[in-house]
């Protein structure tokens, strides 16, 4: 309706500007490519060193770079896990018991964008001594760490979905029918904010699995500080599997944007109430209505 | 709940209530060990002599030539990359207006911003040795085809100025990603409104676009900012010895005890560079309070 009345760019405009930017963008994901495609000194090409990557397996030379690959996967599960067991249980009992906490939570999950991972690094190495002492030395307890650095990045994509549901109203019937505080987090909200669960998850892998700063300067190994090792001598291979971990990362990130994207086609909110209601309604609907009643009496 | 037997004057309410402050515990404790405690001791440590003692000699070494020349360096590299990276995102997000929200470029874009300005770090460093690196594509093209020598006045890559195409890289996709939704806020009503009353496209910029947008270009700017100036990853996977930037003397401070002789330098770099991230982010949240005027 207003396309014609919005003062944005012209077609041609756009498609020059898009394009222009795009390629600029593209030439070094290019020059990766034919990086690795390099034939020798003799010059050409071929995918020898790809087909070398891909035959040697997991116990080959490049031992090096799977074993950080494998680290980097359990960390980013571990993160995973910590964010939904100590962050989400938080935001869902500030949001229904503290909403004077709310500014609290969110300064608190914002910070770590103001302070640097390499300053945090600094004092985290007297924690991890600790930290290695009480659960030793395994590459899983820098999830620790992780958990804290992805912070903004979860406690946003979980707050966008849970501002949009009626979680209070949620709580207050599925308590009035006699549900725990527990039921209540796994049964009713967390099925609720599921999308933005998910995307928090997804995100954290993507940041965890490019984390470079803590893990290097605490002398643990994962993908990142593997392959700046392995580039050193063999700068092909780190390429190729810094290519491998791009995609692997804009893969995810389209499926977060496939997340985060569905609930906003044309019916945005009816879909998206109806989507709240029905996962309400399953469990809680036949009794619903008499619930304010009933917990009256009850309190009486 | 068992309510029956409960005593007068304590409605389930409360005791629930009571109950479950207990359950903000756990993510307190979170907090408390690995984000509080790891700031405080960086930061302390700034502050304390090799006995424990508390001394503000240590941050004496700020006022070191080389350590000024680092967060010198430091400061212009992130400003600098801070203006273009934004300057070229705006424009981006300005050619994106016109697209379909769900639209297939958009979802590209999306996808693509989110892994170059969160994920890239030592990647990125790989990208421009292979794009401008010595036998890097780009430079050998040039060199073979056009007779331009990049490193005709010495190899530049894994030296400071080195750092100004990898961190462009990761700031436009940032400024993308943060920008955009400040652009989509433009109502189409206000173009309405402007044409309505005969203004132009140029008017429509110059009195409503760029007004309203200026608060937000600005805390993306200094976003930007704070995200170089606190990049790691990059400079350190690019620059493996030299110490040009001060995460990388952090490191330096951190590996070797007696960076410049001083004991405890590594804390008083982060002292200093939480100070410079302490001011940027507060302006940030100024400007953007400022912002959340308009974009609703």
């Amino acid at each position: 309706m207003s396309r014609g009345v919005h003062p944005g760019p012209s077609r041609t405009t756009r498609i020059v500007i898009v394009s222009v930017i795009g390629i600029l963008f593209l030439v070094p994901i290019a020059s990766m490519i034919e990086f690795t495609l390099r034939k020798g000194l003799g010059g050409g090409y071929d995918f020898s060193r790809w087909a070398a990557v891909f035959t040697s397996g997991a116990t080959g030379e490049y031992k090096a770079v799977f074993t950080g690959a494998g680290n980097s996967l359990l960390l980013a599960v571990v993160t995973v896990a910590v964010m939904l067991v100590l962050l989400v249980p938080t935001m869902v009992l500030v949001r229904i018991r503290f909403p004077g906490l709310q500014r609290v939570l969110e300064f608190v999950c914002l910070l770590p964008i103001t302070i640097p991972a390499i300053v945090l690094v600094v004092g985290l190495a007297p924690v991890y001594s600790v930290v290695a002492r009480m659960f030793g030395s395994g590459v899983w307890t820098l999830a620790f760490a992780y958990g804290v650095i992805v912070l903004p990045y979860t406690y946003r994509a979980i707050q966008a979905n849970l501002a949009a549901v009626d979680v209070v109203t949620l709580s207050e019937a599925a308590r009035s029918l006699g549900a725990g505080w527990f039921t209540i987090l796994v049964r009713v909200v967390v099925p609720n904010i599921r999308r933005g669960l998910l995307a928090a998850s997804f995100i954290s892998v993507a940041v965890v699995l490019g984390e470079y700063t803590i893990a290097a300067l605490l002398n643990r190994v994962n993908l990142q500080t593997a392959l700046v090792v392995v580039s050193k001598a063999d700068p092909f291979v780190a390429v190729i599997f810094a290519l491998l971990a791009l995609l692997f990362a804009f893969l995810l990130l389209v499926a977060i944007g496939r997340i985060g994207s569905a609930p906003k086609s044309s019916t945005s909110s009816r879909s998206s109430k109806r989507a709240s209601s029905t996962t309400l309604s399953r469990p809680l609907a036949p009794a619903s209505p008499l619930a304010p009643a009933a917990s009256d009496q009850k309190a009486r | 709940m068992t309510s029956i037997a409960r005593p007068r004057g304590t409605s389930p309410m409360r005791a629930l209530l009571s109950g479950s402050v207990l359950g903000l515990v756990p993510f307190t404790a979170y907090i408390i060990l690995f984000l509080a405690l790891p700031t405080v001791i960086a930061l302390a440590t700034g502050l304390v002599d090799g006995q424990g003692h508390f001394t503000l000699s240590n941050l004496t070494a700020l006022g070191n030539p080389v350590v000024l020349s680092t967060f010198g360096n430091s400061l212009w590299l992130s400003a600098l990359t801070a203006v273009i990276g934004a300057l070229i995102g705006a424009l981006f997000c300005y050619a994106l207006l016109g697209a379909k929200p769900t639209g297939a470029l958009r979802f590209v874009v999306d996808a693509a911003s989110g892994v170059l300005a969160q994920f890239g770090g030592v990647m990125l460093a790989f990208a421009f040795v292979a794009t401008i690196g010595i036998q890097g594509m780009v430079t050998v093209f040039l060199k073979n085809n056009l007779g331009i020598d990049i490193f005709a006045n010495g190899v530049w890559l894994y030296d400071t100025p080195g750092l100004i195409l990898p961190y462009i890289y990761f700031q436009v996709p940032l400024m993308i990603i943060t920008f955009s939704p400040a652009l989509e806020s433009l109502k189409p009503q206000w173009a309405e409104a402007n044409a309505m009353l005969g203004g132009g496209v140029l008017g429509y910029w110059r009195h409503i676009g760029l007004p309203v947008l200026l608060p937000s270009f600005l805390g993306c700017l200094l976003l930007l900012f704070a995200n170089a100036f606190s990049s790691f990853a990059t400079a350190a996977a690019l620059t493996s010895q030299g110490q040009q930037i001060v995460p990388l003397q952090i490191r330096g401070a951190l590996t070797s005890e007696t960076v410049l002789g001083q004991e405890n330098l590594a804390g008083a770099l982060a002292l200093g560079m939480i100070v410079v991230m302490v001011v940027v982010m507060t302006l940030y949240s100024l400007l953007m309070r400022r912002t959340a005027r308009w974009v609703r």
